[in-house]
């Protein structure tokens, strides 16, 4: 059974249409890029699939069932500026948020839960910095701090809204090995991706995404000049004649 | 009890209850919104009184929190549907506020309140108007108002309280692991408008909002941690009381406005000279950043 099987979905923000009939499944244990033009609806295809915007039409299924009886398969790193991190907090509070889903009503995270969120700090290299406070951490830190709290929430699927933007080297490494690790057990991520540069690099299938989608399949057989000019259309700055040349990039 | 320690016990009552309470305002950036209830709740006075003929506590607790739910219900439907979220709050408020004054002097004769009162409050009379079960004189009764309401709100929060601090830091990863965030925000909403009730009679409707949010801002420059920004924010509150009590007795001067004056006094001072995120230190952090270069 396919992780994630999205169907005829649509969604709309007042008037204008920001995904359209958008149709696909996820397979199993691939590390998917999301490519698109900026107001593709990348963000927001996330943000349907795990309910946090009404759709117009069509339906979500997670391994088959709806997603609110699916809810601990899932796990998920918002964009970073999404939040406020002059909140008053730690690094390590904001990990043991990913328990939360697990915990239920009425009770505090325990031992286990502090254990585990302590070992997903170590998995990205922040383990030293549990009891930091958040504002205090670069910006890459943070983002680590997510994928720590996505960790932390013991998934099988995961999906990450532009985990790469505004990181150093040594995080962007992180991420990577991280992914890899994850498709090592057998799970499935899907990334939102903004660096045209790297998708052959790190990822096994590649969702091309306009509004509507252009293409899925493996990285090798969708990501093309065809596809990507079907995609950015005559916004993508410099096409050269081979997609993998260095310096076709697109923020 | 002496007559100064009563009004001192509420003043404190007053300030533990709102502080605590601002600091959740703060942290999800809700100050107006908690500006726009504390009008409001007049209407669910007036409304409570009007239609139970009583000004007892319980009633009025059950009208300005319906008028608390509804005030923060209709501005999430006129945000949610396009009109800016500052413009909602000032249309819902302001229109809630004139009903109530307007039921409130249509009805003048029959009500025990006046708008000068609602907005102003009146400490000075709080100790003599007390509350008295089987003949026996427990105190004033906005004493056991407040504490009733503090009670309620440190109960509210310990239950809820993972809840409520993922869904005010990060509502979409709340939402995504089925933590119900609008019932989350109405919960806290609700509190506010309790909070604003019980102390309206001892600060009145204006300077409550100082209470709920001076304390929360002067903690919140102070910490990195909420717990103790929420112990922080009390106890500024207790500070703000009894010294504007004591401010108020040698200057003769009403004694809710120097408790607010004494707030932001603390608050002035806490923004020049906290350690972490005050004016000085930031200079300092400044000149020691340009004197390295150099």
């Amino acid at each position: 059974m396919n992780p994630v099987n999205v169907s005829n979905v649509t969604v709309a923000y007042d008037r204008k249409p920001v995904l359209q009939e958008i149709t696909f499944d996820m397979p199993e244990g691939k590390l998917i890029g999301v490519v698109g033009p900026n107001g593709a609806g990348k963000s927001t295809l996330i943000k349907a699939i795990l309910g946090l915007i009404p759709t117009a039409s069509g339906n979500v299924e997670i391994y088959g069932k709806s997603y609110k009886s699916q809810r601990k398969l899932v796990g998920y790193v918002p964009q970073r500026g999404s939040v406020d991190w002059d909140f008053p907090t730690n690094a390590l509070d904001v990990v043991l948020m990913g328990r939360y889903g697990h915990i239920g009503w009425f009770r505090r995270p325990g031992k286990k839960d502090t254990a585990i969120a302590l070992q997903a700090l170590d998995k990205v290299g922040m383990k030293e910095y549990a009891n930091r406070q958040i504002s205090q951490l670069s910006g890459g830190q943070q983002q680590r701090v997510f994928l720590a709290r996505a960790l932390a929430q013991d998934a099988t699927v995961y999906f990450m809204d532009e985990p790469f933007v505004g990181v150093d080297a040594a995080t962007e490494k992180a991420i990577i090995s991280l992914l890899n690790e994850l498709k090592a057990q057998g799970k499935t991520v899907l990334v939102v991706h903004h660096d045209l540069q790297t998708v052959k690099e790190y990822f096994d299938w590649t969702l091309l995404l306009n509004k509507r989608k252009i293409a899925l399949g493996p990285t090798e057989e969708v990501f093309t000049i065809d596809n990507l000019q079907k995609t950015y259309g005559g916004r993508l700055s410099f096409l050269d004649t081979q997609v993998d040349a260095s310096h076709v990039v697109q923020s | 009890m002496s007559y100064g320690a009563w009004i001192m016990l509420t003043g404190s009552l007053v300030g533990v209850t709102c502080g605590i309470v601002g600091c959740f305002l703060i942290l999800r950036k809700m100050a107006m919104l908690a500006d726009a209830i504390s009008h409001t709740v007049l209407l669910g006075i007036v409304l409570a009184y009007l239609v139970s003929h009583s000004l007892e506590g319980i009633y009025m607790l059950i009208g300005a929190g319906i008028i608390g739910l509804l005030t923060a219900f209709l501005v999430q439907v006129l945000d949610s549907s396009g009109v800016q979220s500052d413009a909602a709050i000032g249309v819902v408020f302001t229109s809630l506020f004139a009903f109530g004054v307007i039921l409130l002097s249509a009805f003048a004769g029959k009500v025990h309140l006046d708008v000068n009162h609602a907005l102003m409050g009146e400490i000075t009379f709080i100790p003599w108007n007390t509350l008295t079960i089987g003949g026996m004189d427990l105190g004033p009764s906005a004493v056991w108002m407040l504490g009733s309401v503090l009670l309620i709100n440190l109960i509210l929060i310990f239950l809820f309280y993972k809840e409520i601090k993922i869904s005010s830091f990060d509502p979409a990863l709340a939402s995504a692991i089925g933590i119900p965030v609008m019932f989350i925000h109405y919960l806290l909403m609700s509190m506010v408008s309790i909070t604003t009730v019980a102390s309206f009679d001892s600060v009145g409707a204006i300077l409550v909002v100082a209470m709920l949010i001076v304390p929360g801002a002067t903690a919140y420059l102070l910490t990195d941690k909420l717990l103790v920004m929420l112990v922080i924010s009390a106890a500024i509150g207790v500070i703000a009381a009894i010294g504007g009590y004591y401010a108020a007795l040698v200057w003769n001067i009403s004694i809710s406005g120097s408790m607010a004056s004494i707030a932001g006094l603390i608050f002035a001072m806490t923004f020049i000279l906290s350690p972490k995120h005050g004016l000085m230190s930031k200079i300092i952090a400044k000149r020691s950043i340009v004197a390295e270069q150099s």
